[in-house]
């Protein structure tokens, strides 16, 4: 019995799920960081999986496209992350803190 | 084959839920590593060989190095002098429990999902993955390749600015 | 280019060069202006010996079925008009080189006597309604701009500013008069109207409002009963400007136009009615008013006030009917006719008065002058040939002008005796204000030091002394009227109207000989009927209202419902919104992801 698209798209959502949990309700910025990282590659599993089933019978859909999107995802993520964790520095410079509550200063 | 599919996907649910758990955020990266790992298993068993092996290079090779390299730099204290908000805790479980209702649902009525795998013939060799990957990105997509470099250019020169001290070059 | 074009254009290139170019240099102005208006008045000569017809055309703008022409029509009354124009254009402008010679202003006051010389033409040479509208406006434009010349005076200021309000009201009912017109013929043109009229027949209603509507503007150009007001008190402007705009040209635009549209007049009985009692009401209201003033200006401006009455009255007649048929064009002949000898002679008492004052530095009021005719004998001599022929004695040429207007009125006898009345008033005001200016001794120390005014100014009375003389003769007039197209008085009307005219001279100067005031006071007629105030009096009743009404709005709906509600509002949501803005991320975060579940959720109830 091989698995179904709908458990792989199940899997990828409770991953964006666990991820969208840890960004709600830790307050380390640093994790926070973590779980969106985590949030997307949730999102590139279920992009893989469509691909995978995507002639409709359990085979691949035409050409590489997908798995190109997804490579382009993977380096805009890496992109991201370090021009985040550079901001998280200068926070942490400036601050001297890297917990959420205590960065306030936009409050209305 | 199936067996294998519930196996990474758990190591990589149970893990992700570590993340969020740990309160040592060594141990939440250790624990994502560890996740990426799964999530990189999964895109295997999906005949993505060559994400596969860039998830693992580029996420748990290099940006969770960077994660650790950054917490061991600020020295971070776990949180545990911390004290739990209830209300935010109960509020997202709450969205968390929503979504994944109506996640649940929805696939529940989306016929496409209810096909299956059908292995494919040969293996990773015959199907060349990276072969066909590559020509894709080199001809095809070639030009929103260079604009990807100039993006991690532009990245790069930007944490070169944002890491410099104040005060610093004037 | 014909030569109508070159007199229409040729002050609009002196105003603007001056306004735009030279007007640092005032004695430059000056002269542009002055050679200008000098070959204005030479092409003039050319152009009344031609033939007549239509002279070049343009479409200005074309909408549907309409088409605006700036066209021009050279008619008899055309070629008398323009003649009038520009000859007493151009001693005003030689009087002006004189009387402003050391203004601060003089060169925006010559810029604005070109503009005013070019809006004039323009209505004279006009050949649709439309196109004389726009110079109609224009003379009001340039009318307010010489009133109030010296408007760091207020009392100029005032004036100019009423003056156009004034004329506002009656150039609304132009308008509106054109617009009927226009609406019940299709035509704007006025030969291609005079054509329409003839072969068509139209509501004799509609007719008669349109041509009410269009006497408006004439009332309120030509200063009739009851938009009279603002005449008197254009005074304030130089005066020179008084000699050529209040009294020889502009305010006989209305009377001109009346005479233009005689057609009209004839097929609209009714409107002719209220232009003939107009006329008289205006003729008899404001000499009696003139009896009393003791500004020697003011006196003038009444006097013309009264005048246009005559000629109003007159240009009435022709839709008047007389034993079946309408009097015709032969009355508003006489009202043009009269129009025609009162420019010579009214420029002169005014051009008299301006030196009068310029010898007495500025002095306006009558019983602080006296026996100036020693002092100044070509002013007081010219002066008083005008005075003559204003007073209608023959052989002068208010003579022959009045006994046209006369000869018409004869139609109705309370209009004549309206008429008589009011010639005999004329004489008395006049000889009245000559008794007191010239005769007896001086009053004051300025007339005591007057003297002669230079030659620039003398040359202009002598030459409009000669004009009152002669232009009432059939050589001076019979270009543009053939004599036989004027009406003749019957029986002893002439020889009437010169006793009358002598007595109201002699009667004017045993009552004033020798006094230092007015021997009779009659203070409703000094008060101007109190029409000033009645006016006051409504705009403050209406104005206050409409002021207080407009104060509770603004205050209770705009300013405390919309400006301060919508003030309120936005604080209040802003208050509200900025609970949401904690500054806390994960309150965001949460807010976003309930977001997110919401689009979900609706996306799905909507894919069913």
């Amino acid at each position: 019995m091989m698995p179904s698209l709908n458990e792989y798209l199940m899997v990828s959502g409770l991953l964006f799920a666990i991820g969208f949990a840890g960004v709600l309700m830790r307050r380390n910025i640093i994790i926070i960081f973590m779980c969106l990282e985590m949030m997307l590659s949730a999102a590139n599993l279920s992009l893989v999986a469509f691909w995978r089933f995507g002639n409709g019978q359990g085979m691949p859909a035409q050409g590489y496209d997908a798995q190109v999107l997804v490579f382009f995802v993977i380096a805009v993520a890496a992109a991201e992350v370090a021009v985040g964790l550079a901001i998280i520095v200068a926070l942490f410079r400036a601050r001297c803190t890297v917990h959420v509550e205590d960065l306030n200063s936009m409050k209305g | 084959m199936s067996l294998l599919f519930y196996i990474f996907s758990g190591v990589m649910l149970v893990f992700g839920l570590l993340v969020v758990v740990n309160r040592n955020p060594v141990s939440s990266a250790l624990s994502l590593v560890v996740s990426f790992m799964g999530l990189a298993a999964l895109f295997i068993t999906l005949n993505a060989y060559f994400i596969g092996v860039i998830q693992i290079l580029v996420y748990t090779g290099a940006v969770m190095v960077l994660f650790l390299f950054i917490i061991m730099l600020l020295d971070i204290k776990s949180e545990q002098c911390r004290k739990l908000n209830y209300v935010a805790m109960g509020g997202g479980v709450m969205i968390v429990l929503a979504f994944v209702a109506q996640l649940t649902m929805i696939l529940a009525g989306y016929a496409p999902g209810k096909q299956r795998l059908v292995e494919l013939p040969g293996d990773a060799a015959v199907h060349q993955d990276v072969k066909r990957v590559g020509e894709a990105l080199f001809t095809h997509f070639n030009f929103h390749l260079q604009l990807l470099g100039v993006l991690l250019l532009i990245a790069t020169i930007g944490v070169v600015v944002l890491s410099r001290r104040q005060g610093e070059g004037n | 280019m014909s030569i109508a074009f070159i007199i229409l254009l040729l002050p609009l290139v002196a105003a603007a060069s001056i306004l735009l170019g030279i007007r640092k240099k005032a004695n430059l102005s000056a002269y542009v202006s002055v050679a200008s208006a000098g070959i204005c008045f030479l092409l003039t000569l050319g152009l009344i010996r031609g033939s007549g017809g239509e002279a070049g055309a343009f479409t200005w703008l074309s909408v549907g079925g309409l088409e605006l022409k700036i066209a021009l029509e050279i008619t008899g009354l055309t070629r008398g008009m323009i003649l009038v124009v520009t000859l007493v254009g151009l001693l005003v402008h030689i009087f002006s080189l004189g009387y402003m010679r050391d203004d601060a202003g003089k060169a925006r006051y010559f810029a604005g006597l070109s503009l005013f010389m070019f809006s004039m033409s323009g209505i004279v040479l006009a050949d649709n309604f439309a196109m004389m509208f726009i110079f109609w406006e224009l003379v009001g434009v340039s009318s307010y701009l010489l009133i109030g010349h010296w408007f760091q005076k207020n009392s100029a200021a005032e004036a100019s500013k009423k003056a156009f309000l004034v004329n506002r009201i009656g150039d609304f009912g132009f308008m509106a008069g054109i617009l009927l017109l226009w609406g019940a013929t299709g035509e704007i043109g006025f030969s291609a109207l005079r054509e329409t009229l003839e072969v068509q027949t139209f509501d004799p209603s509609l007719l008669n409002w349109a041509m009410i509507c269009i006497f408006c503007g004439a009332v309120g150009k030509s200063a009739q009963v009851p938009l009279h007001v603002w005449l008197p008190d254009a005074m304030e402007g130089p005066t020179p400007v008084s000699a050529l705009i209040h009294a020889a040209t502009m305010v006989a635009a209305g009377v001109f136009m009346l005479t233009k549209v005689t057609f009209l007049i004839i097929a609209a009985p009714v409107a002719a009615s209220v232009i003939q009692h107009v006329g008289a009401l205006t003729a008899l209201l404001a000499a009696l008013m003139a009896t009393q003033q003791s500004d020697i200006k003011k006196i003038l401006a009444y006097s013309t006030l009264s005048q246009l009455g005559y000629m109003v009255m007159a240009v009435g007649f022709a839709g008047f009917l007389h034993s079946g048929e309408a009097v015709g064009a032969v009355a508003s002949n006489a009202g043009f006719f009269h129009l025609y000898t009162h420019a010579f002679f009214k420029a002169l008492l005014f051009l008299g008065a301006g030196a009068v004052i310029y010898a007495c530095h500025h002095e306006q009021d009558i019983w602080k002058m006296g026996g100036l005719i020693r002092l100044m004998p070509v002013t007081a001599i010219t002066f008083l040939i005008g005075t003559a022929a204003l007073a209608g004695l023959p052989p002068l040429s208010g003579f022959w002008s009045k006994d046209a207007v006369m000869a018409v009125t004869q139609n109705s006898t309370p209009l004549l005796i309206v008429g008589a009345i009011t010639a005999f008033l004329t004489a008395f005001y006049m000889s009245r204000l000559c008794t007191i200016v010239f005769f007896g001794k001086a009053r004051s120390q300025a007339a005591r030091e007057a003297g002669e005014v230079p030659l620039m100014m003398r040359a202009p009375l002598v030459i409009l002394a000669l004009g009152a003389v002669i232009a009432g003769f059939e050589f001076a007039y019979g270009w543009f009227i053939a004599p036989a197209d004027l009406p003749h008085p019957h029986g002893a009307l002439p020889l009437v109207l010169t006793i009358i005219g002598v007595a109201g001279i002699v009667t004017g100067y045993l009552l004033h000989r020798g006094r230092e005031k007015d021997p009779i006071r009659v203070e409703v007629l000094v008060r101007k009927f109190y029409i000033d105030e009645f006016y006051l009096f409504l705009v403050r009743v209406f104005q206050d209202g409409v002021a207080y009404l407009a104060k509770a709005v603004d205050q209770l709906l705009i300013d405390g419902l919309i400006v301060r509600g919508s003030a309120r509002l936005t604080v209040g949501v802003g208050l509200l919104l900025r609970g949401l803005q904690g500054g806390n991320l994960q309150r965001h975060v949460f807010l976003f992801g309930v977001g997110i579940v919401i689009v979900i959720y609706l996306i799905t109830i909507a894919l069913g």
